[in-house]
């Protein structure tokens, strides 16, 4: 196990080096707005006397670096300031919502993993059959819609047609898992929906790739059965191409959801974002970017360690 | 291994693998075209037959398909058929086809190190199909893996099975192939280019390895390579393929004495061109010096140590040595693309600036490349005319009817009819034609002294022996002087007039071609000299003889 | 058992056999199948549900009919090259082609096409279909059909634009990273790779809570997010050609860096950057869609279809499908170019397999 060690912590290294730049890049483009955020928020019509007390209760008169140090180490034990809005603590105005999104990101990704892995991998033993076609046009059609446009049609359907299901998933305290999973299914559907076409896809290529390896014909030329290739010969190397797939699209679900808690006017972190971005809440939006990129960032690392430690090259050094 | 035809004639009556009017199409996303059209192969017990030709010319297809095995994007045209020990290959069902492969026909391919799973040990490998087949328990199926590869010499027979892929070198994965390939004792192996990606001292310890276990379980085998003198050594029978159809087939003693048709005769044509030794001239500057040059890549691994050798104006300094032995490098360090680590490249006396890119357009003008691959030596998209009129223009500043006519007259120097090449594009050329449009973008920028890497061994014999008389031509009239990268002994002959021997990134030898051909030699270079395999089919046997069989590759490295 | 099932299922099975007759086991398994998910969907969803499939059945074989004929029609007018090139594409490329070609007009002539101005108040609120007005009207009174036809110039011009600029940006910088290497190169990788492990949407709100929701800022900010990608893209394109000997000849002869990329790079990377071009605006697109449906797009009264979206949301709950189509008109053009894409990927990947 040699070799892997370091190549994990270098690994993880260049993780947090990343999230870093990432943490300078959401602070300090803000310090790129004209004039400074109390002109922004208050707008040309505010009275120096405003804008002074508006500075000094933000703590604006600090320099730009003092104020990243201080906005940095809060955001590490998860105070990340005040509201300019409404001036309650961020911290709270997200915890719960960020957990909202989580469930709902969860929920979407316990159906679509196993189900796009297994199409995945059907629809590649059967490439170039009419269903591979067939699945290759559905897939790219589900990729090319807009996430609200898959989102009206189900509840067009299965809200306002039928009734099978709430079209908005407004949470209160004390539901029941059952009734919870009900309320929250067509958002979750409309994110398994998008992602099961991208994953299907990913996971397609990677096979395909996989199978044509000179191995996989030599263990077809030693007789041994098609069940077995698969098994035996392909699965062990596919681990790796699967778990970046798998990683990828959940990344790529935290994006989706924020458009799909706006449909759904779901009570999550991406609701709070979008409105903060139209009231120019910059505490808000800094902390939301934030989590955000760090859950990005984290996903990425965790695939590429997971591919580190699937791959038997590294495994068994020399 | 005293008698170099293994079977007696006596039993080669029983036929084993029966191919009649084979026909394979291959798809090419637009329509199936032919690849195969139309090929006989009849294979006796105990035959060993070599398949050879060029790339491209289906023999890898016919040995898949000698399994009854078509490839992905190919397809076996009704008609043809496929008979294995009785059994018609081309209606069996799949199952039954399977049962065959490994047990009763295996398959030993080209690059091992990707043909091996990199998930599983060797010997897990090696061990599935007996185990599949219930020939043996998995127990007996390791014994028996062990002393196969004890009689395939490898190295710690009882513990490199349990090594994972990537754990084991090229040469000692090709004989854990062939090791796994016997492990259910087959009537037939196919072995597809076994040696093609070794080095040449790798590759006798393979070939002898191959010989010696083929012959002493007397099982068939078909041999698919492009070198002739690897086939001379291994095959009883030779048929050689040309664009997928049968060209002839001979014994290998016939075929070697006298080919009939003439697409074999060029291939067997033996290096009729050989130019006289040319002495250094007295009291001259050498033209190129490179003087105690180290140089290392990225990464801090030294590849050249101490590279010291001259190259006179007007003559040809071959140098040779495996791959990795830098020879390569060395060229990159003379031509500025790999700056050295310590030591100067001298021009005439002045150093060069180690880095092309501080090199003047004179500097750079007076030192030229021809290149192995002429595929990607041209850039496919760029007209003929502009290939070669570029450096003129580059650094002549022709343009006009001046550039116009130094094309055309280019052209006729490398023989190429200038209004008929003019306007077109590289992809439409042939191998040959593409490496003299190689020669004359060398020329067009009026050098004096080109590096000539490999140029002739991507190319057919008597393709490559009209190059090398251009080459020496063209010497002759403009006063070249050329660095021969090669590992092509004959080539080295032909043309040299001084040899520059390299291993690991050192010179081992070098001097006077003459001296170098004469023993005693510095054991490298003999080991070099004697490794490469020749047009005798005893060459192997009587080698072997010589070193004695523990003696060879790896085991005979210095 | 109306006369519509019954002729329904005359049909399939008939189309069936004919298939199993002359042994085109495809299209048999498919009508076949076809018949017997018929035979429960009409069961639990009565002749509706047929009719339903019908219909797409219908529209399918229309959208196929149109294609075909139009692949016919551009590989007559097309050059010879070109002809042979059109000869391979399946019908779903050549309903790509169809589709942006449509849209290439609506978007060009828009303002002869539409029956009314962008933002001319006709009739009142939500008012339904009429022959004035094709697909009724908006929130404010609008004509929806005329609002769809501009958004085809408004929408696909901006993501356009957007697309156009982060492909210089990136394919330049990628081309001269594999020109040039070294530290160059690397540095640029790195940055690439910083900027591409930000999420793009919350990039691009990031940027546009920071300058506001103007054009301008659109453009900058899609550019900045999906240069990396065409950067990563074309250094790895790029890159494949670097190491062939005729660039290293080049180089030795001293060629500089521009030479290089025009003369010898970019016409042997042409088709997988094309390709990849196709890719870019399907993402750019959606992107620029979904801030418009966030509100933070293209600004009222301009007619965009992400706004349109939003706006007329409300008419979701009443079960009147008006939010979908610009949706729809959306989620087309995304699909066509993917179309296009996915086959021209197929060729140039020379991955041809049966």
């Amino acid at each position: 196990m040699g070799d892997i060690l370091p190549l994990v912590a270098k690994r993880l290294g260049f993780g947090l080096l990343t999230l870093l730049v990432i943490s300078v890049i959401i602070f300090f483009m803000v310090e790129l707005l004209p004039g400074d955020i109390a002109q922004a928020v208050l707008g040309q019509g505010a009275t120096e006397e405003n804008l002074a007390a508006l500075r000094e209760r933000m703590g604006l008169n600090d320099p730009a670096i003092v104020r990243y140090f201080d906005w940095l180490s809060g955001a590490v034990v998860g105070n990340f300031g005040e509201s300019i809005v409404t001036g309650e603590r961020v911290s709270s105005i997200i915890t719960e919502r960020f957990v909202n999104t989580l469930f709902l990101a969860a929920y979407a990704a316990v159906i679509a993993v196993p189900f796009a892995i297994l199409l995945g991998i059907i629809v590649a033993l059967l490439r170039n059959t009419l269903f591979d076609r067939v699945a290759n046009v559905l897939t790219l059609t589900s990729i090319s819609s807009p996430e609200f446009f898959l989102g009206y049609i189900l509840i067009l359907y299965l809200a306002v047609k039928t009734s099978m299901f709430p079209a908005i998933a407004s949470l209160s305290g004390d539901l029941s898992f059952g009734e919870l999973l009900h309320r929250t299914f067509l958002p979750a559907l409309t994110l398994v929906l998008v992602v099961t076409a991208h994953m299907m896809r990913m996971t397609r290529a990677a096979i395909i790739n996989l199978l044509a390896s000179p191995y996989i014909e030599m263990a077809r030329l030693k007789g041994t059965p098609p069940w077995k290739v698969i098994v035996k010969h392909a699965l062990p190397n596919a681990w790796a191409p699967i778990i970046n797939v798998v990683a990828l699209n959940l990344a790529y679900l935290i994006t989706g959801v924020v458009l799909v808690e706006v449909v759904f006017v779901y009570p999550g972190i991406g609701q709070s974002l979008v409105d903060a971005v139209s009231k120019r809440d910059f505490p808000v939006v800094q902390a939301c970017c934030l989590i955000f990129a760090a859950t990005f960032i984290l996903l990425n690392l965790a695939a590429d360690v997971g591919a580190i430690l699937t791959n038997p090259r590294l495994r068994h050094p020399k | 291994m005293t008698d170099t035809s293994p079977i007696a004639p006596g039993l080669r009556k029983e036929v084993l693998l029966d191919i009649k009017d084979l026909k394979i199409d291959g798809y090419t996303g637009e329509e199936w075209v032919p690849i195969i059209k139309g090929v006989d192969l009849k294979l006796h017990r105990g035959e060993v037959m070599g398949l050879i030709g060029e790339s491209g010319a289906g023999k890898s297809t016919i040995g898949a398909a000698a399994m009854g095995y078509a490839r992905d994007g190919t397809r076996i045209v009704e008609g043809s058929s496929i008979e294995f020990d009785g059994i018609e290959l081309t209606t069996s069902t799949e199952a039954d086809k399977r049962a065959l492969r490994g047990s009763r026909i295996a398959y030993v391919a080209q690059s091992a190190a990707a043909s091996f799973n990199p998930a599983h040990k060797l010997i897990d490998q090696h061990t599935e199909a007996p185990v599949h087949y219930r020939i043996q328990k998995r127990m007996e199926a390791q014994e028996d893996a062990i002393q196969l590869y004890e009689r395939l010499r490898l190295p710690n027979p009882g513990e490199i099975g349990f090594r994972y892929p990537h754990q084991v070198s090229g040469g000692q994965l090709q004989r854990a192939m062939t090791a796994m390939a016997m492990s259910c004792r087959p009537d037939l192996i196919i072995f597809d280019e076994p040696t093609t990606a070794l080095d040449v001292t790798t590759q006798i310890e393979v070939l002898a390895a191959i010989r010696d276990i083929v012959d002493q379980f007397n099982t068939a085998a078909i041999y698919i390579t492009h070198d002739l003198a690897v086939v001379a050594q291994m095959a009883d029978t030779i048929k050689v393929l040309l664009k997928g159809e049968e060209v002839e087939q001979q014994s290998t003693e016939k075929m070697l004495a006298a080919p009939k048709e003439d697409y074999t005769k060029s291939l067997w044509a033996v290096r009729s061109f050989e130019r006289d030794q040319k002495a250094r001239p007295e009291n001259a500057t050498p033209l190129i010096s490179v003087q105690n040059v180290d140089a290392a890549y990225t990464g801090g691994v030294k590849v050249l140590d101490d590279v010291s050798f001259d190259i006179y104006e007007g003559m040809t300094v071959a140098v040779v040595g495996e791959s990795g032995s830098g020879k390569s490098t060395t060229a990159r360090c003379i031509t500025g693309l790999l700056p050295p680590t310590s030591g100067q490249v001298l021009f005439k006396g002045e150093p060069l600036p180690p880095k092309y890119t501080d090199r003047t357009k004179d500097q750079l003008r007076q030192a030229q490349m021809i290149y192995q691959m002429a595929d990607t030596a041209l850039n496919p998209k760029v007209r003929i005319s502009e290939i070669i009129g570029r450096p003129a223009k580059f650094y002549s500043g022709l343009s006009g009817t001046a550039l116009k006519s130094r094309v055309d007259e280019l052209l006729d120097l490398i023989e190429l009819e200038p209004s008929k090449y003019y306007d077109r594009f590289p992809p439409e050329l042939s191998g040959g034609q593409k490496q003299r449009i190689g020669i004359a973008r060398a020329l067009a920028a009026e050098p004096s002294f080109i590096i000539c890497d490999e140029v002739t061994s991507a190319l057919d014999q008597l393709v490559a022996e009209g190059i090398l008389k251009l080459l020496d031509r063209l010497q002759k009239e403009l006063n070249l002087a050329y660095m021969f990268i090669t590992h092509d002994l004959a080539t080295v002959r032909a043309i040299a007039d001084e040899v520059v021997v390299m291993q690991h990134g050192k010179v081992v030898e070098q001097g006077p071609k003459l001296e170098m051909f004469t023993p005693p030699h510095h054991p490298y270079t003999d080991l070099l000299l004697s490794s490469v395999p020749e047009m005798d089919p005893n060459w192997l046997t009587t080698l072997l003889e010589e070193r004695g069989v523990d003696n060879v590759g790896e085991a005979a490295d210095v | 058992m109306g006369l519509f099932v019954i002729l329904y299922f005359a049909f399939l099975i008939i189309a069936s056999c004919l298939a199993a007759y002359f042994e085109k086991r495809g299209p048999f398994i498919l009508l076949f199948s076809l018949t017997l998910v018929s035979f429960v969907l009409g069961i639990v969803g009565g002749a509706g549900a047929l009719r339903f499939v019908a219909i797409s059945a219908a529209v399918l074989a229309f959208a196929a009919g149109i294609s075909y004929a139009f692949k016919e029609f551009l590989i007559i007018i097309a050059p010879k090259n070109t002809a042979k090139e059109l000869k391979t594409a399946p019908l779903t490329a050549a309903f790509g082609m169809f589709v942006i070609f449509t849209y290439a007009i609506a978007g060009i002539f828009a303002p002869w096409i539409a029956p009314h101005g962008e933002s001319e108040v006709i009739s009142s609120a939500f008012a339904p279909a009429d022959a004035n007005m094709l697909l009724g009207a908006d929130q404010l009174g609008r004509d929806m059909f005329s609002r769809i036809i501009y958004g085809a110039r408004n929408t696909v011009g901006l993501a356009l634009l957007a697309t156009i600029a982060a492909f210089v940006m990136g394919a330049l910088a990628g081309l001269l990273a594999a020109v040039k290497g070294g530290w160059f190169d690397q540095f640029m990788g790195r940055f690439a790779d910083v900027i591409m492990s930000i999420p793009s949407l919350i990039f691009a709100l990031l940027m546009l809570s920071i300058f506001g929701p103007q054009i301008g800022v659109i453009i900058v900010a899609v550019a900045i997010i999906y240069a990396p990608r065409v950067f990563r893209l074309t250094r790895a394109v790029a890159g494949n050609v670097v190491v062939m000997d005729y660039i290293e000849a080049a180089k030795l002869r001293g060629e500089g860096d521009w030479y290089l990329i025009r003369k010898e790079i970019l016409p042997n990377s042409t088709a997988p950057l094309v390709a990849e071009f196709g890719l870019e605006f399907c993402f750019v697109f959606l992107l620029v869609a979904g801030l418009s449906f966030l509100g933070l797009g293209i600004q009222p009264p301009t007619a965009d279809w992400g706004s349109m979206v939003r706006e007329n949301a409300t008419l979701i709950s009443f079960g009147d499908i008006t939010p979908l189509i610009p949706a729809a008109a959306i989620a087309l053009l995304t699909v066509a170019v993917n179309f296009v894409v996915d086959w021209m990927l197929w060729r140039s990947s020379g991955l041809k397999e049966m």
